[in-house]
């Protein structure tokens, strides 16, 4: 089974602190640190696992700048075959349909039978994978957390629902899934991992490569803009306790007695 | 009348020579005794190298106090003198036994330089030593047979019961010593009955009570016995030679060589391979022990020399917390499957991964690296070592828990466990009340004579940043000219080496060291023992570095550091040895004089103390991890502290401050209990 998953390279929420830049338009990136999204790792592992038992490959594709080879690179050592990246000035300010039209792209130039995504990224609005899936006129699964394959047209994929409930879907193939985390468990890949396939050629690919044309996507190409980026006002009822872990625990517990919660 | 006929001149019904027997029997036993060495040998052959020809005199004192002197053994005072009688019994034995085969063949042998005075007094010794031998043979069967000690026990996952093997064994050694015993009574019970001639003997040994009893048997009966035990003393010790590679009793013969090899440096791990230096690592295809012939050959020796003996296990906090870990057992499963794998006949199997075959993977992520086991075993086997080589392989496998992925993953973005901002290193500077009567120096752009090595769990921990506040109070007024590196240090990575990611710790150190070298610092202090441990045992080439503790035991005796009067004179304290100060680098004495130079201030000890220290739960690492237990390492640690009488447990060490308090707290053991840093009691007694 030959198998596409779209990654995201993120600025990782466990290892940064997030203030605004000056310019109150996004965050001040000068001192983040950046990895995979995490949904993507899931992901990834998934589709290793399928082609341990089926044969096939795994290929990894992300649109980015030339920064984002490290997250190919990471996931290559975790096992996949093969890494993409699509990358172009002229991709820059792309919104969720202009990285859908560039990934799309990409997929027709393969044969792929599995096109998985992350269900959502750490910054990002969760709309990729359905845009794709639209466009190639595939099936469409989201927040899948189970896949089974039945054979090579038909697989079944299982969704949690609200409340807890699983539901098990039929879907043929080629299809479009978006994974939630907890479907596995994503192996490690630690600096040995990654030097080892720091030599493996990874191809890049232009707007003109892909046979896009560069006002289609990017910030020409958007029909979304962000216009603001700011951390909500406290509203009424919300308050932030500061001082020590201590002192913060000691105010909550006279909080929560004022208010006869214990 | 003549003197009783020898094995090497008897004929059995007056035509057999016997002396055909006594031949036979060691060329058998000898044949069969290499045949079985080589194949126990082989697995060796294929294993990883290991290099155990340096300190040559640190092990040669290892085979002296350790294997002579069985220096271990009385830390199970019945078991171990019970042990030491028969080891004993069998170094003094085995001379005999030489000499037996050879007169077998020739009458009356006696090995060069026991013809004299030497042999009487050797044999006089040697009676008593079969007597002694066999009494403890007895009760040792005794109490493996009817008192079961519980640390023998097999729990079912790990197979069957050792001990039927193990009362075998002792009915065997006891066979030989009634027979020898007999062989030599019937022969002096006949010449004093056929000749009169009578021989002085160890009085109440086994021979003089066996003469004894035999005086009025009839000298054809004599005769018979003396050579129906000659030849079961003969046999028993052939078959007792091939026996010996079969099962657990292999460290009668592999334990000189399993003491001598053993471990002789404290507090380091082995290399990824012995051979390759750090910056070839990169070279290797593969990493750590993946399947069994990964092992190096020094490991594989201590899977055939484990005697079964349980103290490791008995002594292994994981194994007291139910944590699916159990030393002996990774021990037994290892030899298990080397018995397997390279039987005594036909083809060898080719191994399979371990961690699939015959370990799990939370077995291995138990091991805390505490040295508990390591410290106990009379026989010098290792485990922290092996723990490490098997996570190596398993996380160059990609096989790490997904509490330990975050943390690692950050230990390489931010060089800390947390993820926190490398800039906020040194943010427990800037409490108000501190800030105001102290500065640190930055050594990124001063210059001290000591460094201040903080690492991350006190740079970053909201409640163990105290540590930090008081360590440099104290060497303020210790006049300790000292800086700290801030955002230039990195985790020193004690954990990161022993949880298997080599590369990651590789880059830690690399990075400290440079930033240590570069600040041109002549010391290094630090209150963190994990840090301790690193700086002083894994990195290269790094200035002294000590423990807070010896810095202030040291200044309180120059007189530069003086202490008031204990400020709670009605608790009683308790001093905690954490494992990388203590059990790994011998740190025993400095906290507890430091303390001792409380007036006033009352110390018990706890019954488990010094290199007995029991694991308050682990470290670094250790403090992600979510183990599989029935109860906290910390909790049985507390009620132990308060076994002892004591309510203020003092440790040196903020992963056991951690781990305490919580303990505390579980074991809900709040206000009758708490928990103090040696920092923080030393602080607030400064004059």
């Amino acid at each position: 089974m030959e198998i596409l998953v779209c990654v995201k390279r993120v600025p990782d929420t466990a290892e940064n602190e997030f203030e605004l830049n000056g310019a109150g338009n996004d965050l001040d990136r000068d001192d983040l640190v950046y990895s995979v999204n995490e949904w993507d790792n899931y992901a990834v592992e998934e589709a290793i696992q399928m082609v341990d038992k089926m044969g096939g490959s795994v290929t990894v594709v992300t649109v980015g700048d030339d920064e984002s080879e490290e997250i190919l690179r990471r996931e290559m050592a975790m096992g996949a075959n093969n890494g993409v990246l699509l990358s172009d000035d002229a991709f820059e300010g792309s919104d969720g349909k202009g990285i859908a039209t560039i990934l799309k792209a990409e997929i027709e130039k393969g044969s792929y039978d599995l096109i998985l995504t992350g269900a959502q990224a750490d910054e990002g609005a969760g709309q990729v994978g359905g845009m794709v899936a639209a466009m190639l006129d595939y099936p469409y699964a989201s927040l899948v957390n189970k896949i089974d394959v039945m054979d090579d047209k038909k697989i079944k994929v299982g969704r949690e629902i609200e409340g807890g409930n699983q539901e098990m879907n039929e879907i043929s193939l080629p299809c479009v899934l978006s994974i939630q985390t907890g479907i596995n468990e994503p192996r490690y890949v630690g600096i040995r991992g990654i030097r080892k396939v720091s030599s493996v050629e990874i191809p890049v690919k232009s707007a003109s490569d892909l046979g896009l044309d560069a006002a289609s996507v990017g910030s020409a190409g958007a029909k979304t803009r962000r216009v603001d980026y700011f951390v909500p006002d406290m509203g009424e009822g919300a308050e932030m306790l500061e001082g020590s872990t201590e002192e913060i625990i000691a105010k909550l517990i006279e909080k929560l007695k004022a208010k006869g919660g214990l | 009348m003549s003197s009783i006929i020898g094995p090497a001149s008897y004929k059995l019904f007056g035509i057999f020579p016997t002396a055909i027997l006594s031949f036979v029997l060691p060329v058998i036993g000898i044949g069969l005794f290499a045949y079985i060495m080589t194949r126990r040998i082989a697995p060796l052959v294929r294993a990883a190298p290991d290099n155990r020809l340096d300190h040559i005199g640190l092990r040669i004192k290892n085979l002296v106090v350790v294997w002579l002197g069985q220096i271990r053994q009385p830390r199970y005072m019945l078991a171990g003198v019970l042990h030491i009688v028969i080891f004993a019994g069998f170094l003094i034995l085995s001379v005999r036994s030489i000499s037996l085969v050879v007169i077998g063949l020739s009458d009356g042998f006696v090995l060069p330089g026991l013809g004299g005075w030497l042999g009487h007094v050797y044999n006089f010794i040697k009676d008593y030593a079969a007597t002694f031998v066999l009494i403890a043979c007895i009760v040792a069967a005794v109490r493996r047979g009817i008192y079961k000690p519980k640390r023998y026990a097999v729990p079912e996952k790990y197979g069957k019961d050792h001990t039927a093997e193990a009362v075998f064994v002792l009915g065997i050694i006891s066979t030989l010593m009634i027979s020898e015993s007999l062989f030599e009574a019937s022969e002096l019970a006949y010449a004093l009955t056929v000749d009169g001639q009578s021989h002085f003997l160890a009085p109440l040994s086994l021979v003089w009570i066996f003469k004894g009893m035999l005086t009025s048997a009839s000298p054809g009966f004599l005769q018979g016995l003396h050579i129906f035990t000659y030849f079961v003393h003969d046999l028993a010790f052939f078959f007792f030679l091939c026996f010996l590679p079969l099962g657990k009793h292999f460290h009668v013969i592999t334990s000189i060589f399993n003491v001598f090899f053993m471990r002789v440096q404290k507090g380091n791990i082995k290399p990824v391979q012995h051979g390759i230096n750090d910056e070839e690592l990169d070279s290797l295809e593969s990493f750590g022990v993946k399947r069994l012939e990964d092992f190096t050959w020094k490991h594989m020796l201590d899977f055939h020399s484990c005697a079964d003996c349980g103290r490791c296990s008995d002594q292994c906090p994981a194994n007291a917390v139910g944590r699916p870990l159990s030393p002996r057992f990774i021990t037994i499963k290892a030899r298990d499957l080397m018995f397997k794998n390279y039987p005594l006949s036909g083809e060898i199997y080719k191994s399979k991964l371990l961690v699939e075959d015959i370990f799990t993977e939370d077995e291995i992520w138990s091991c805390t690296t505490c040295g508990a086991c390591e410290e106990e075993c009379p026989l010098g086997i290792e485990y922290i070592d092996k723990m490490v080589d098997l996570r190596r392989g398993m996380v160059d496998e990609g096989m790490v828990p997904q509490s330990l992925q975050k943390p690692l993953k950050a230990l390489e973005k931010r060089g800390n466990p947390y993820g926190k901002m490398e800039k906020k290193r040194a943010e427990w500077t800037e409490d108000a009340d501190f800030k105001a009567k102290h500065s640190i120096k930055d050594l990124g752009e001063e210059t001290a004579d000591t460094l201040y090595f903080v690492d991350s769990i006190t740079s970053y921990d909201d409640n163990i940043q105290e540590i930090a506040r008081r360590t440099s109070i104290i060497l303020e007024k210790a006049g300790v000219d000292f800086g700290i590196l801030g955002k230039d240090e990195k985790d020193s990575g004690n954990e990161v080496l022993r949880f298997g990611e080599e590369m990651l710790y590789q880059d830690l150190k690399q990075q400290n060291t440079e930033a240590i070298l570069a600040s041109g610092v002549r010391n290094i202090v630090t209150a963190d023992p994990h840090a301790y441990n690193a700086l002083k045992n894994d990195y290269k080439g790094l200035p002294e570095v000590k423990h807070i503790s010896q810095v202030v035991a040291q200044k309180i005796a120059t007189g530069e550091l003086e202490l008031k009067t204990c400020q709670d004179p009605d608790k009683v304290y308790v001093y905690h040895d954490p494992c990388y100060l203590g059990r790994h680098n011998g740190v025993y004495e400095a906290p507890r004089q430091a303390m001792d130079a409380i007036n006033g201030l009352t110390r018990v000890e706890l019954e488990k103390s010094r290199d007995r220290s029991f694991c308050c739960g682990g470290g670094g690492l250790m403090l992600f991890f979510e183990p599989e237990e029935e109860t906290r390492m910390g909790v049985l640690r507390v009620n132990m502290a308060a076994e002892a009488g004591a309510n203020v447990i003092v440790t040196a060490c903020p992963f056991c401050l951690v781990n305490i308090q919580d303990a505390i707290k579980v074991a809900g053991k709040e206000g009758q209990m708490e928990a103090l840093d040696f920092t923080e009691l030393i602080e607030q007694h400064l004059k």
